[in-house]
């Protein structure tokens, strides 16, 4: 926790509330509901502002949750706390289910069948006999500790706000983590967290689930905080309702979620007692209101209060700085000897009737820099892509290590100590520059998601810290290590892009036009740096365009054009090729 | 099973999935210009529909009024956001779009409602306010945040959905209305009975799908609306006015929902509530459709309403569960089949 004392200023000030002498309980009421909501809206948070998968059906696991609880206490008579993980359980497998239907579609798809299976909950739940059809079912008994049953609002309170804190705090927790980095690379496309070993379908799957989890613990509070359930309240209305809630008070942000609970409900409350007096008895009007509100609100601040709070705040938080003294253990079997890396045999894509990559042929040894020239459109990042598997071969082979390779998925091509950069650069523009780098470091460290909400990764998270820190001086960004990596030049972005590669600990490192958009003194720097790894045991291959950067650096040049390899050499050879000449030149030259 | 009445739910299900193939062209046409999730496409059926309605029983609906004042904000957002380079011609249009347009069909609607207005000239009423509506709804609501995320946009969509449904009380009461017949007309065929207002349904909607995708395959204009779907920035730098695109998409929409409700409304007793479910059922269409295409969309609301007629003979208690949950093996298949390209979210 970086920001503990207004946490705990929070907190104590939502335990005193209920103790000011004289405060109308109608307040305490709106703040159970402030808090039911802010949990719901939590799980959004990271579903649909941190990992960019939009639900609109989070009502409906709200209702696994107290229907859960309300069937079992009702009908079998179980006691409520044992409840709990039944609810838990119940939101979490319905959330398994559904979402291993629902996290691949891709795109827009997402939000539309979280909208249909919503709506077909709702009808469900309002059907079903044994959940008393469009009745529900009433007489759910309260929480009770001892004899001290929880009846009033003012007691179910603190159950409500004690979920909401702790819930906070594991999501926090969660997101300053290994895993939480994972889901945040998410919502820019998977190439890139693929490329550094991130199972893109089990991170979406796990948000998916803790954000179910959290809406199955709403409902169970709510089922014993109005002691009945009834379908209206998990259905798509408010499902909506609560991705509005996390919208509003900023996607992205974990007190928005409190935030907008709070402003949509307090806003609610208003409008109903005092539109009224306004414009006499009109029925609806609130609703009027309230929708005309909303859309000024989504005009004034687009991306949500909470963050347009923040930025007018005079204050910064500060950032601890990476103890780089910890060490990871550094890859074992790295090849010593002129051994064959990187091998391809006879490459092969073809896209439709296009022939990107035409049966092409090279190797990389160990402590080698090998280039691979051509003009645009030769076929140099598709062949990239064929080595990192984000791509897979229509024939040929490709083989790291003596290891095929040509259908690998992503991640286990970064395993074999395989690193790349991109050519378009995907970075996370919201995240820091050491938090993007040590994404590089994911395959590196083993801590899980429950392990870091209870904070029992830190030392792991501290080594991989570490590392990054470490790969971010190796390149010359120490001075920007905290900025937000959007707002670094172009050419940074690169190198920090290196940084991220070379916290994988590589033994090939693969780069696509590292040198784009740098100045020549950079330039310069970069050269030595690619030396200076080579010399202590890494191999380079690099797609490049500046020549007088690749013919002084190369050992070994590989031209392709037209996904042809048309000459491969020692850059002296390459300079006089005829071939190579035409292809850059055109044939009169 | 009987054929007769398995006839008699085809015949149920193709007029009901017509509307619905309207309304997914609709969503279809907005989200494809915008990238916006029309919810308040449902108010447009309502807001036709009973605005239709009321002046066939000679009173002026309030949407008249709401048009006007709709206006007039749109106004003073056209004033605002040009302050800066107020010229005679922008003005002068701003009035006429938004002011002279409104208060026109308003006055209009004031001086021909009656109790003996021909049926046409009630339509063109309703067409006309909603329309308005319509675009006026994009000027204000969407226009200032059309470059953010779809995230927002539908949020923007949502709490839209919710004031006009508000106003819909408002204008229209609690009370359910139904409208008079387009015609009389009625002809058999062996057992079934065809009525002139099932045939109208039929007809208009393919006469929309020929004419939408005549207007995107093959005219300028429909071009232009395809380039800012595809891309904002890119369609204003090769001189596409994105603004313009938006105010089109959402005037033909308004339009074209006010029409299915027309259509529907002498068929059964709409609420001013009723648009949403009408809606979301037309959206289902547009999913199953992939947002893009117009005649799988058209395909895919007839299955709709096909799979709505006999569920709610087989299994009514069931019917919105089955509807609902029709589009979930659709959208597995669709997301498999669908290449696997890198999106670049914002």
């Amino acid at each position: 926790m970086t920001q503990r004392l207004p946490f705990i200023i929070f907190a104590l000030v939502m335990a005193l509330i209920p103790m000011v002498p004289g405060i109308p309980p109608f307040w305490i009421v709106l703040l159970d509901n402030i808090g039911l909501a802010a949990l719901v809206a939590m799980g959004l948070v990271l579903l649909t502002g941190v990992g960019g998968l939009t639900s609109f059906g989070q009502a409906a696991f709200c209702g696994f949750g107290a229907y859960t609880t309300a069937v079992l206490t009702t009908a079998y008579g179980v006691s409520p706390w044992l409840t709990l993980p039944a609810s838990l359980l119940v939101s979490g497998i319905a959330a398994v289910l559904l979402g291993i239907v629902t996290v691949r579609l891709s795109g827009h798809y997402l939000p539309l069948g979280t909208i249909a299976w919503g709506i077909g909950l709702f009808y469900l739940f309002s059907k079903l006999e044994f959940l008393g059809r469009n009745d529900g079912i009433s007489g759910i008994p309260p929480l009770a500790i001892g004899s001290y049953k929880m009846l009033s609002p003012g007691a179910i309170y603190y159950a409500i706000w004690i979920a909401v804190l702790i819930a906070a705090v594991l999501t926090m927790n969660l997101l300053d983590s290994r895993t939480g980095r994972a889901i945040r690379a998410l919502r820019r496309g998977h190439i890139a967290a693929e490329a550094f070993g991130v199972q893109t379908p089990r991170a979406k799957l796990l948000v998916f689930i803790y954000a179910a989890v959290l809406a199955g613990l709403s409902g169970w509070l709510y089922a014993h905080f109005q002691r009945a359930a009834n379908p209206t309240p998990f259905g798509p209305q408010a499902g909506i309702e609560y991705l509005f809630i996390a919208v509003v008070g900023g996607a992205g942000y974990v007190w928005g979620a409190v935030l907008g609970a709070g402003i949509v409900a307090i806003l609610k409350e208003v409008l109903q007692s005092y539109l009224p007096y306004i414009f006499g008895g009109q029925s609806q009007l609130e609703t009027i209101v309230f929708g005309i509100l909303l859309v000024m609100l989504l005009q004034l601040a687009p991306s949500g209060v909470w963050p347009w709070l923040m930025a007018r705040l005079p204050f910064k938080a500060a950032r601890k700085t990476p103890d780089t003294s910890l060490t990871l253990p550094a890859r074992e079997g790295a090849p010593t000897t002129s051994a064959v890396l990187l091998q391809l045999d006879k490459a092969r894509k073809q896209f439709g009737g296009v022939t990107a990559v035409n049966d092409v042929s090279f190797d990389v040894k160990a402590r080698e820099i090998v280039a691979l020239i051509g003009p645009n459109g030769a076929g140099k990042s598709t062949t990239f892509n064929l080595i990192t598997g984000v791509l897979t071969a229509t024939s040929g082979a490709i083989s790291v290590l003596g290891r095929k390779v040509e259908n690998a998925p992503p991640q286990e091509v970064v395993k074999l100590g395989v690193a790349r950069t991109f050519q378009h650069v995907k970075l996370v523009p919201d995240m820091t520059v050491l938090e993007n780098v040590a994404i590089g470091a994911h395959l590196r460290g083993h801590s899980g998601a429950v392990a870091s909400m209870f904070r029992l990764d830190r030392g792991d998270e501290a080594r991989l810290l570490a590392e990054a820190a470490r790969q971010i001086e190796r390149v010359g960004l120490t001075d920007q290590i905290d900025q937000l990596a959007g707002s670094l030049s172009l050419g940074q972005q690169r190198i920090v892009e290196i940084a991220r590669a070379l916290c994988v600990d590589p033994m090939l490192l693969l780069l696509d036009e590292p040198a784009a958009g740098l100045r020549h003194m950079e330039k310069q720097r970069l050269a030595a740096l690619l030396r200076q790894l080579r010399d202590g045991g890494m191999s380079v291959l690099l797609v490049e365009h500046d020549m007088g950067f690749v013919m002084d650096l190369a050992d070994r040049i590989v031209v392709l054009d037209f996904g042809t390899k048309i000459a491969e050499g020692a850059p002296a050879a390459i300079k006089k090729n005829p071939e190579v000449i035409k292809a850059y030149l055109g044939a009169a030259a | 099973m009987n054929t007769t009445i398995m006839l008699f739910l085809l015949q149920d299900g193709i007029t009901n999935g017509a509307i619905y193939a309207l309304l997914g062209l609709a969503l279809v046409l907005v989200f494809a210009v915008t990238r916006v999730i029309l919810i308040p496409q449902g108010e447009f059926v309502t807001y036709g529909a009973l605005s239709y309605a009321m002046l066939a029983t000679g009173q002026v609906p309030g949407t008249a009024k709401l048009a006007v004042a709709m206006g007039l904000v749109a106004f003073g957002l056209d004033l605002f956001v040009a302050r800066k380079s107020l010229h005679a011609r922008l003005v002068a249009r701003a009035v006429a779009v938004d002011i002279v347009f409104p208060l026109a069909v308003c006055l209009l609607t004031y001086a021909l409602a009656g109790p003996k207005t021909p049926i046409a000239v009630n339509i063109a009423l309703a067409l006309l306010i909603v329309a308005a509506i319509g675009l006026f709804l994009y000027r204000i609501a969407f226009q200032p945040i059309a470059h953010t995320s779809v995230l927002v946009l539908l949020i923007a969509s949502v709490g839209c959905h919710l004031a006009l449904q508000g106003l819909g009380l408002v204008f229209f009461g609690a009370e359910g209305l139904r409208g008079p017949a387009l015609s009389n007309v009625a002809l058999t065929a062996g057992s079934l009975r065809f009525t002139g207002q099932s045939l109208a349904v039929y007809g208009l909607t393919i006469a929309f799908i020929v004419a939408l995708w005549l207007f995107f395959g093959y005219s300028l204009t429909g071009k232009a609306l395809r380039a800012t779907a595809v891309n904002r920035l890119g369609a204003r730098l090769v001189g596409i006015r994105t603004t313009l695109s938006g105010q089109i998409a959402f005037l033909l929409a308004s339009l074209i929902g006010a029409i299915s409700g027309i259509l529907i409304v002498p068929i059964t007793t709409l609420y001013y509530d009723t648009g949403f479910l009408i809606g979301l059922k037309g959206f289902i269409a547009a999913i199953i459709g992939g947002l893009v295409s117009y005649p799988l969309t058209a395909v895919a609301a007839i299955l709709v309403g096909t799979v709505e007629a006999f569920s709610s003979f087989y299994a009514s208690n069931f019917k919105e569960v089955i509807v609902f949950t029709l589009i979930l093996p659709v959208l597995v298949l669709r997301s498999l089949a669908a290449p696997e390209v890198e999106e670049e979210k914002d």
